[in-house]
Formats: structure tokens, C-alpha cells, sequence
């Protein structure tokens, strides 16, 4: 009864909504519903767009490169749903039994996170894995069997993702962390005096409790894994050979390299859609939050 | 023998800890001390110490990377992005969370699924109609993109703040006559602004970090932010490591600086939207 007087005066409201809406779709409604129809035309972004259908599907499907990039996607997403999670698990659970140095090494565990991904990849590329200014090329001139790795067709992707997860692990740990930290702490003492052992109160007490916080972050990691770009395009560029050629970049370079721009939406269309199946799954996880 | 255990886990387990720290930090490290040396001090040993402290690096990198002109347009492109995003987000928070609107639900899903969007799906029509438009190298312009990106995560965690004010208070301000408009002025906004502070940190973060979007929109080096151009160095001094270093130093401090500064804010503002209850 309240809530529907309430809602009586709703056109007064709806000011307040205007101007996230309008700029929500100006910036991505309106552009995002022009890339599906961008993807069934030949466009060089200048000239007037021809309808050509599926054609760019179709030379999309054909291309030896797509496929490459998707494969390197989904090796990419393997990758990330593996090594950071598993990792970060780890430190959250050993930060728990930290009281006091647990908030230094948080602040620590953050700090490439919160630095431009323009200057961790150079600070990577130039000191790190270049071979001849990095500490490769000066372990390599020591007797150390290094090679140069972003050069490498069978290490670059490897040494582009290092570079990536070294960002990234340590916001999950602070996140698998804050959630660990809601664990009760009864629920904890009563594991500990029956005499379970760290794996057993792991995997019996502290994961049930944060299974929603670790689901949704797997979910966030596969959508985000099929989006990224920064680190790839500036470390590698997609190369040597394609090898570290993911779907975003080669997106990028058919919009603005080549100016095939019906070609980039089509292949950006493919990238979404593989987002969109996490992202329904986030959405469905998230609508708990509406219900409040 | 178990509490032997218990000790040789726990030294195991701070010695893991001492280890990943040290991978955090040691790249940056690196940087710090190969700032302060020439290129053939690098090329011969990256690991050593610098000889002297001179600037003159960090005054080449200044130079060479614009970084004059590239503060101003990081400066401005980051509060215009935070104010935006901010102002627009707390204004459409305070309806959703109140359900003052029969379509709120709509609304907030339409938000929830935007948190995800890939930026590619809008990128390259964007990049065109702004072209037309003569926009592209329009730090404001280009702001009002990045706020668009940020705008879903800041519109649902503001939102969360206003379901934690009593909605008493909005009942008691409407009794006495106030004004949808009055009632958020005057009550709600000034009860979400630390969470108004939250979302601005991580915004503020975000956008001066920003890559994808000021690279394809800010063309031209008149329009580079402090980060493009330091990327614009690579061109031109990549051959100088100790130059590149000194750079990276430059571009990197002010956002060091603030996390310390602002640490609880930044770890609030990260993990609000991730830590399900």
C-alpha cells in the first residue's frame, strides 16, 4: 500500500535518472547497437557503409588469424581461472592467521594494481625481459640459459600473461581476503579445537563461507579474460607471429590499422558474445543484491 | 609434534609471504634505482646501485614526454571523469534504491549488465561519430567516455549507500513538505558522501590510468595525457633505458602517493562491489 503511493509521484523522480541514462546511451547503448549493424557491412569508418550480410562472419571463419586469436583466448582465460585464484587463495588464507602484518603486506600485494598498465608493461619489457637493457639479458650474459621471451612464438604469451597476472593477483587476494574475514570466528575456533588442520578448515569452513565471492570473481576473470587488451597491444602488439593475437587486438587492428571497421565489429561481436554467457551468469548472481 | 607443525607451517607460510611481496616490489624497485643511472650502466648491470643521485633523467624525460602538457590533460581528464561519474551516479542511486520509480528494477539491470560490457562493442563506432563530430583530442570529451564506463559500478555501489540510510529519514523530509529535489540535498546526499569519497578514489584511479580509450581518442600530442606521453618516449628516448626509467618514476608517484595516503579508501572502494555476503 505505502509503496504504491509512493510510486504515484514517480515522474518526479525520473530527473534524477536522465542523466546517467543519456550518457549510458550515448556512450554505449546507441554506438553498441551501431557495431551489430556495422558487422553486416563493408565500412572503412570514412565512406558511406555497404550492406554486405554476413560476408564478414563468413571471412571471419575462413581466417586462419581468428581462429588463432580465439585459441589464444581461451589458453588466456585457462590461464587466468588457474594460476591467480589459486594464488591468491593462498596468501588470503596465510594473511588470516597475520594479525598484525597482514594490513603491510595487503598494501603491498596492491601496489602494481593500482600503476598504469602503459607503465608496468614498459617497466617489464625495458628492465625485465628486454635482452639486452633487462635482468634476462644480463642473467643470459651470466651463463643463465635465458631467451629473449616477449620475442619468442612459444613463450610470449606466457611472458605477456606473467606480466598481466603479477598485476592483477593481488586484488583478488585483497578481495578473497575481505570476504574471509566475514568467516565467523566461532565456526573457526570450534574447527580448530576438534583438531582440523589448515587444509581441512580451508576446505570445510572457509570456503562454503566465501563460495559467492569466489564464484562471482570466477565469473568477472572469464568475462574480463575475453576482453583484455592493454597489456597484450603494449608488450607485444599481438606478436611475434601472432602468437600472443588475441580477439580485442584484432579487433583493434582491423578498426585501425587496416580501416576494415565492418570486420572489427563483427569480430567485437564474437568477443561479447562469449562475455555475454559470463555476463548473464553475473547478472543472475548479482540480482540478490536488487532484492534489498 | 604438532606444535612443531603448527611453527615449521607458519615460518613456511611467512617465508611464501616475504617471497610474493618481494615479486610485487622488486620491478619497481628496479626502477627507482635505474632512474638515476646513464643507459651503459644499465646495459652492463641493471641490478647495481646508481653512482650519483642527478636529475638529469628525470629533467630528459620531462622534457622529451611533454609531461608539462600531459599533466594538465591527466589532471583535467581525471577530475572531469570524477565529477561526472560522481554527480551523475549519486543522482540516479537515490531513486533506484528508494524504488521510487516503477521501472527501477529495469534500470538496474540495464546497469548490471553494463558493468561487463566490453569496450570493444561500442569502441569503433564511438571513435567515427566523435571524428565526424571533431571531438577526437577533446580531453573533456573524451572524459565524459571514460565516466560512461564507470558510471554502472558507481551507480550500484552508491546505490547500496542509500538502502543503508534509513528511509525514515526521506519519509519524515516528505511530511514536511520537501521536494523530491530538497530530500536528496539536504538529507540523503549528505549521508552518502563517504561513499560519494569511495567511488571518486576508485574512478580517479582508474581514469588516470587509463588506456584504451585516451590512446584511441587522445591522437595527436597536443591531447596526451601524462601517460601517453610517456608512451610517446618509447619513440623517442627508447633507446635510453635510465630516461625511460626516470619517466615511468614520474608517471607512476602521484597515484604511489595516494594509495599510501588513501589506502583504507582504495581497498573499501575495490572490494565493496566484490564481497558478497
Amino acid at each position: 500500500m505505502k509503496a504504491t503511493t509512493l510510486r504515484q509521484g514517480g515522474w518526479r523522480y525520473f530527473p534524477f535518472l536522465l542523466p546517467a541514462l543519456l550518457l549510458s546511451a550515448a556512450v554505449v547503448l546507441v554506438p553498441g547497437i551501431l557495431t551489430v549493424l556495422a558487422a553486416l557491412t563493408d565500412w572503412d569508418g570514412v565512406s558511406a557503409p555497404v550492406w554486405n550480410g554476413f560476408e564478414n562472419f563468413r571471412d571471419l571463419a575462413a581466417d586462419f588469424t581468428f581462429w588463432r586469436a580465439l585459441f589464444n583466448n581461451i589458453q588466456w582465460g585457462i590461464i587466468f581461472l588457474t594460476v591467480p585464484i589459486a594464488l591468491a587463495l593462498l596468501v588470503a588464507s596465510l594473511l588470516r592467521t597475520r594479525r598484525r602484518s597482514y594490513a603491510v603486506y595487503q598494501v603491498i600485494f596492491l601496489l602494481p594494481y593500482v600503476l598504469s598498465p602503459i607503465a608496468n608493461a614498459s617497466i617489464w619489457g625495458n628492465m625485465i625481459f628486454d635482452p639486452i637493457s633487462g635482468v634476462v639479458g644480463f642473467l643470459q650474459r651470466h651463463g643463465v640459459p635465458l631467451v629473449d621471451p616477449l620475442g619468442r612464438v612459444d613463450s610470449a604469451l606466457y611472458a605477456v600473461a606473467s606480466v598481466d597476472i603479477w598485476h592483477f593477483w593481488g586484488y583478488l587476494t585483497v578481495v578473497y581476503f575481505a570476504a574471509m574475514r566475514q568467516v565467523p570466528a566461532d565456526q573457526l575456533e570450534a574447527a580448530y579445537l576438534e583438531g582440523a588442520g589448515p587444509w581441512q578448515i580451508f576446505r570445510y569452513i572457509t570456503l562454503p563461507n566465501i563460495a559467492p565471492t569466489v564464484a562471482l570473481m570466477f565469473v568477472l576473470t572469464t568475462i574480463f579474460s575475453f576482453l583484455t587488451f592493454d597489456y597484450v597491444y603494449l608488450m607485444t602488439g599481438g606478436g611475434p607471429a601472432r602468437a600472443t593475437e588475441l580477439l580485442s587486438t584484432l579487433a583493434y587492428g582491423f578498426a585501425f590499422r587496416t580501416f576494415e571497421v565492418g570486420k572489427a565489429a563483427a569480430v567485437a561481436l564474437c568477443m561479447s558474445l562469449f562475455g555475454l554467457l559470463a555476463a548473464c551468469a553475473y547478472t543472475f548472481m548479482s540480482r540478490a543484491s536488487l532484492r534489498r | 609434534m604438532k606444535r612443531f607443525h603448527h611453527r615449521f607451517g607458519h615460518a613456511a607460510g611467512d617465508g611464501f609471504l616475504f617471497l610474493m611481496g618481494l615479486v610485487s616490489v622488486a620491478p619497481l624497485l628496479l626502477v627507482v634505482v635505474n632512474a638515476f643511472k646513464p643507459h651503459a650502466a644499465i646495459v652492463t648491470d641493471p641490478l647495481s646501485l646508481p653512482t650519483s643521485f642527478a636529475l638529469t633523467n628525470f629533467r630528459s624525460a620531462w622534457v622529451g614526454g611533454q609531461f608539462s602538457a600531459g599533466l594538465i590533460n591527466s589532471l583535467l581528464l581525471t577530475g572531469t571523469t570524477v565529477l561526472v561519474t560522481v554527480a551523475f551516479a549519486a543522482l540516479a542511486a537515490f531513486p533506484l534504491a528508494r524504488r521510487r520509480i516503477a521501472a527501477w528494477k529495469l534500470v538496474s539491470i540495464y546497469f548490471l549488465c553494463s558493468v561487463t560490457v566490453p569496450i570493444q562493442l561500442f569502441l569503433f563506432p564511438l571513435y567515427f561519430i566523435y571524428a565526424r563530430l571533431g571531438l577526437v583530442g577533446n580531453v573533456f570529451a573524451t572524459a565524459f567516455i571514460v565516466a560512461a564506463i564507470n558510471l554502472p559500478l558507481a551507480v550500484l555501489l552508491l546505490r547500496t549507500y542509500v538502502i543503508g540510510i534509513p528511509s525514515e529519514l526521506d519519509d519524515a523530509a516528505h511530511m514536511d513538505g520537501a521536494s523530491p529535489w530538497q530530500t536528496f540535498w539536504h538529507v540523503i546526499a549528505p549521508l552518502m558522501r563517504p561513499g560519494m569519497v569511495t567511488v571518486a578514489v576508485i574512478v580517479a584511479m582508474n581514469a588516470w590510468n587509463e588506456f584504451l580509450i585516451t590512446s584511441t581518442f587522445q591522437q595527436g600530442s597536443t591531447g596526451f595525457t601524462l601517460t601517453l606521453g610517456y608512451r610517446a618516449l618509447t619513440g623517442v628516448m627508447a633507446a635510453d633505458r635510465g630516461i625511460m626509467m626516470a619517466g615511468a618514476c614520474i608517471i607512476v608517484l602521484p597515484i604511489v602517493v595516494l594509495f599510501l595516503l588513501l589506502q583504507r579508501l582504495f581497498l573499501e572502494g575495490m572490494t565493496a562491489g566484490a564481497v558478497k555476503g
